[in-house]
């Protein structure tokens, strides 16, 4: 019965979204070769009680992955921002390869 | 008996100019309109209505609502049955056919209230102790007829021939509760200017005025109520309507009756369930009477005093003519000065030494007789009291009786509370449970906090509704409310003491629980409150023990030596009141229960003698009739012209996405096992994904249209995954690529030609086409334009075969499929469906969804050469972690039946041969087909690769069917290892 502030679209039910784990990982940069990293990223989880970064996507919207977060114990939710634009102010842009 | 003798002449909220037929047992009965089936039963006298859950007891009318324990009915009328309804909560409608549940061969002689006479035997943890454990085989031998002896209602098979319907409200302020704080808090909300939903499950409003006199100021305080919130537009009234359950993000649900007066027109639904969404909700649920716990208080004529009041004053019934009640607070005294106005002989059982001295002279004013610090102990017998024991100061004695009345006191209505997790808090002034600390949006009102007095629940509701409309930000100035004093004195809390009785003495009247149960329990250790409810099965019937739970957690209190609190609460869940499934459902029945999906030329198969299958949302053909008499037949002569021939198969269900942008080699490089940087413009490469954690995602082909355009296919099954983690990985880990990705699944038709015959197919059908093999070689694209419409032909193969597939504009599907079948023709090019698809697949040793199924590695599936030596991309560290090169890891291996007439069968489990089938064994089949070129059944399958040599033997166990069956590990490719058969 979560209801998602879409930053494109407005406030949602959750039907429309589709859940999408856990946002408080770090995922390694794509040719990390370090396995411990990767182990890390896919296996281990805090499940806190309290505020969860989580990702969400509004399939049946703007199609957009979202970073929601969403207090565990009584689905309030906290914050909705654009996962694209979170995650590019943490890798800035680089130089395409050529 | 005449009917309605019991009725009175005058008063009530019954309509005496619109009678009611019904039929109880048979029986055809007369009632009136605003009866419940409850008191238009009493009011024709019947009393016995039901049998009890467990021992068959003869049980009545126990109370005038939803926390009925004893009157269950089933209604029954043609192509429809409901069982366990309370029929103190059913509005009684023409026609009604009603009949009582639990008893054979009839109500009056049940042949199983013998079960009565074992008693001893069917105590707490009976079957538990009897059946489980190192005799659990008799549990399996004596379920079926201890299910058949103990239970409630029978439920229909049938399909339920009536309709409901869903919906979904908004409102700012939700006031659960139609009673005088209710009533007031919705006045003091919508004057404050809040968008009000006033719930009431009755229907009819006005909580317990209901039980006042039809002509009394608080009959004409809720008419002026009443009236007022009905012509006020911004309230919803919302009549016959449970809130049964209230979820996250203050989201209500509601499942309202329709009226049962207006009959129904074909379609119409019986009940609505609304999804009611608000800002803010007011509680104000009530109370519930409590029963006493005394020798036989279960017998037909034992009445919640309170109910007893409103049958008199609501319905006009006079439930008896000779009345003890019993209680130990001063609200049942009103409902015995009632009784003896309205010419009942009434005598009055108070366990209080010294009771109200007003209330005792009222008594003597009305005839009442009054004994103090006197209970009722035992009541006798069979199927209506006649007599009742009293226990005195002067000791026990029989009184003469046709009616016991009782009052155990009050609980707060606080379920509903409940489900949002704030726990009930008990009070020692009200001896009973409220609800604990409230979130901002939430607030309670009336009798549900405790609040008992009319006039003070009004005050309360007012102050609740005025600040549920504030949090909404609604303030406008709200008048004060309208006053009621009905002169009611406060409900002092009395504390059960153990029953004197020697009969049973019933906590939970529907689960057949007795002090002696909960004695039981205790004695055995079962003592908080949930183990209790699990040892006794107290308050597991459909109405959630409403009347029993304060008498057994105060029974286990006195037993343990502790107070209430510390015995704890119980916690309630949704539903409130038993929801029918089918309202939950609404209209998603049937066809509508999910999507279909159709492709392009779904017309041409259904015209053509398809048979389809259901594949995911998608409806795909599964094999052709033209083709043989049954699939089995039809697979295998489809699966020979593909090979001999040429085959039409619908491919328009495969997922299609489109890859743009500079970086889109780079992204697919990134996602796929094999690379496809590398990939020339106009050529298509088999790719494989796969997860973050090494295990195969999907499979498909993707395409080069042009440098920085690609062309992707996904599985059927797969490809709204595919599409969601695409855009994940750009939106999370990559934003720094350039690529879009933008489904195009249901823009192309596609279809699939293959077999020998494929190409000269392609020429007849594409006259201005060079299809070629200097044009377009295996894994090539043509593109071009048919009849306007884009077109793309891919050289790939699925089957082994020479094979192309051809995408075409959807809506331009249908023509293209006709006019290749026109072309091909005389080539013999036949349709097939899914069942030779796979089969023809499975030959040639492609893996699918039975083996890319969420477990295997690229190495498991024999691919990992796929991936070579490349190194970043998604799954590439996981895959190689030790566990996954374990010697014994299953890995894909083909598997042929070396038994004359047998077959294999996929799930079939793998053992090796004189190895005991038992447990896991070394792997399974996957997928099995029977193989025209080898004559006999082949497979592929997953097995443990230090005991999968090719050449040798395994065992396939296939305990469904009993049968076991010899096969010889082989290559998974069945036919044509070198793919010559590809440039046939």
């Amino acid at each position: 019965m979560l209801r998602i502030e879409c930053p494109c679209c407005g406030l949602r039910d959750h039907d429309e979204f589709r859940y999408g784990g856990d946002a408080s990982v770090t995922r390694p940069a794509h040719d990390d070769p370090d396995p411990e990293a990767w182990y890390r990223y896919v296996y281990v989880r805090a499940n806190p009680a309290g505020l969860h970064r989580e990702f969400w996507q509004h399939v049946i919207g703007c199609r957009q992955w979202l970073v929601v977060e969403r207090d565990t114990r009584n689905h309030a939710i906290a914050s909705v921002e654009l996962a694209r634009q979170l995650s590019a102010r943490k890798s800035p842009a680089r130089k395409p390869p050529a | 008996m005449s009917s309605n003798h019991k009725r009175l002449s005058m008063g009530g909220r019954i309509d005496r100019e619109q009678p009611v037929e019904f039929t109880f047992d048979g029986r055809k009965l007369i009632g009136y309109r605003g009866d419940t089936l409850a008191s238009a039963l009493l009011a024709n006298g019947v009393t016995l209505v039901g049998r009890s859950f467990k021992y068959h007891r003869p049980r009545g009318i126990f109370s005038a609502g939803p926390e009925e324990p004893n009157a269950l009915v089933t209604l029954a009328t043609a192509g429809r049955r409901q069982p366990n309804l309370p029929a103190t909560t059913l509005e009684l409608a023409d026609g009604m056919v009603a009949e009582s549940q639990n008893r054979w061969p009839s109500l009056a002689f049940d042949v199983q209230s013998a079960n009565g006479l074992l008693a001893p035997f069917l105590s707490a943890g009976f079957y538990y102790k009897t059946f489980m454990g190192p005799t659990r085989r008799a549990w399996m031998f004596y379920e079926h007829f201890i299910r058949k002896a103990a239970g409630l209602g029978r439920a229909d098979t049938d399909l339920d021939s009536d309709r409901y319907d869903i919906s979904h409200a908004f409102a700012d302020v939700a006031i659960i509760g139609g009673g005088p704080a209710g009533l007031s808090a919705a006045r003091a909300a919508a004057a404050a200017g809040a968008r009000v939903a006033l719930i009431e499950q009755d229907f009819l409003l006005g909580g317990q005025l209901l039980a006042e006199p039809s002509d009394s100021a608080a009959a004409a305080w809720l008419r002026q109520a009443e009236a007022e919130l009905e012509s006020s537009e911004p309230v919803t009234l919302m009549k016959r309507t449970t809130a049964f359950g209230i979820y996250d993000g203050n989201v209500i649900g509601l499942v309202e009756q329709c009226d049962p007066g207006n009959p129904l027109l074909a379609g119409e639904a019986r009940q609505t369930f609304t999804m009611l969404r608000v800002r803010s909700i007011v509680f104000a649920t009530g109370a519930i009477e409590r029963p006493m716990v005394f020798s036989n208080n279960d017998r037909p004529g034992v009445m919640l005093a309170s109910a007893a009041r409103t049958y008199l004053n609501r319905f006009a019934v006079l439930p008896g003519k000779k009345i003890i009640v019993g209680t130990g607070n001063d609200g049942a005294w009103r409902a015995a000065f009632d009784l003896a106005d309205a010419g009942a002989e009434v005598t009055i059982a108070d366990v209080r030494a010294a009771p109200p001295t007003a209330l005792a002279t009222e008594a003597g004013r009305l005839g009442v007789m009054v004994r103090v610090a006197t209970r009722v102990v035992d009541v006798r017998r069979g199927h209506a009291v006649r007599r009742a024991t009293l226990n005195g100061p002067d000791g026990q004695s029989e009184a003469a009786c046709d009616l016991v009345c009782v009052s155990g006191g009050w609980s707060p209505t606080v379920h509903l509370t409940s489900h949002l997790g704030v726990k009930p808090e008990y009070r020692d002034d009200i001896g009973g449970f409220v609800p604990g600390a409230f979130a901002a949006d939430r607030f309670g009102a009336g009798s549900m906090m405790g609040i008992y007095s009319t006039t003070d629940a009004i005050e309360d509701g007012h102050r609740a509704g005025t600040a549920a409309a504030s949090f909404c930000g609604k303030s406008a100035p709200v008048p004060a409310p309208s006053k009621l004093d009905l002169g009611e004195t406060a409900t002092v809390p009395f504390r059960e003491i153990p029953s004197l009785g020697r009969g049973k003495a019933f906590v939970d009247f529907q689960m057949d629980v007795t002090t002696g149960d909960i004695e039981l329990a205790h004695r055995e250790g079962y003592e908080s409150v949930e183990h209790l409810k699990r040892y006794t099965t107290l308050g597991m019937g459909t109405e959630q023990g409403k009347t029993s739970n304060f008498a057994a957690l105060a029974a286990m209190a006195a037993l343990r030596n502790a107070t209430i609190p510390e015995t704890g609460a119980t916690t309630f869940r949704p539903p409130y009141t038993p929801v029918a499934i089918g309202a939950l459902a609404g209209r998603a029945i049937g066809h509508h229960f999910k999507p279909i999906r159709r492709t392009p030329m779904h017309d041409w198969h259904m015209a053509n003698g398809a048979e389809m299958l259901e594949v995911g949302l998608w409806m795909r053909p599964y094999f052709y009739r033209q083709s043989g008499l049954d699939v089995n037949d039809a697979y295998v002569a489809e699966m020979r012209n593909v090979r001999q021939a040429a085959g039409l198969m619908d491919i328009s269900t495969l997922g299609k996405i489109d890859v743009q942008g500079p970086d889109a080699a780079i992204f697919l490089d990134r996602i796929y096992a094999n690379g496809f940087a590398k990939l020339p413009v106009g050529r298509a490469r088999y790719g494989v994904m796969l997860r973050d954690d090494g295990i195969v995602f999907d499979d498909g082909t993707t395409t080069r249209l042009a440098e920085n355009r690609f062309f992707m296919t996904t599985s059927t099954a797969k490809a709204a995954d595919v599409l969601s983690r695409l855009e994940f990985l750009l939106d999370t880990a990559w934003p720094d690529l350039r690529v879009t990705v933008t489904s195009v699944s249901d823009e192309w038709a596609a279809m699939s030609v293959a077999g020998p015959k494929s190409r000269a197919i392609l020429s007849a059908a594409f006259p201005a086409l060079d299809v070629s093999d200097a044009a377009l070689a295996h894994m090539g694209l043509l593109e071009s334009e048919w009849q306007g419409r884009a077109l793309r032909i891919l050289r790939l193969s699925y089957s082994g075969e020479r094979a192309y597939e051809i995408y075409v504009g959807a809506t331009a599907g249908q023509q293209l499929w006709s006019r290749l079948l026109e072309a091909g023709g005389p080539l013999d090019l036949k349709p097939y469906g899914v069942e030779a698809l796979g089969a023809l697949r499975v030959e040639k040793g492609h893996v699918a969804g039975p083996e890319i199924d969420g477990r295997t590695t690229l190495d498991d599936l024999g691919l990992g050469r796929m991936a070579g030596k490349r190194a970043g991309f998604v799954g590439d560290l996981l895959r190689r972690r030790p566990a996954f090169q374990a010697p014994d890891r299953q890995r894909l291996v083909g598997l042929e039946c070396i038994e004359e007439g047998k077959r294999l069968r996929g799930g079939a489990i793998l053992f090796l041969p004189g190895e005991k089938p038992y447990g896991h064994g070394r792997g399974r089949v996957t997928s099995v087909t029977f193989s025209p070129e080898r004559g006999h059944y082949v497979g592929l399958a997953l097995l443990a690769g230090d005991v999968a040599s090719e050449g040798s033997e395994v065992v396939a166990v296939y305990p469904m069917k009993a049968e076991t069956v010899r096969a010889r590990i082989v290559s998974p490719v069945f036919l044509d290892p070198q793919g010559e058969r590809l440039h046939g």
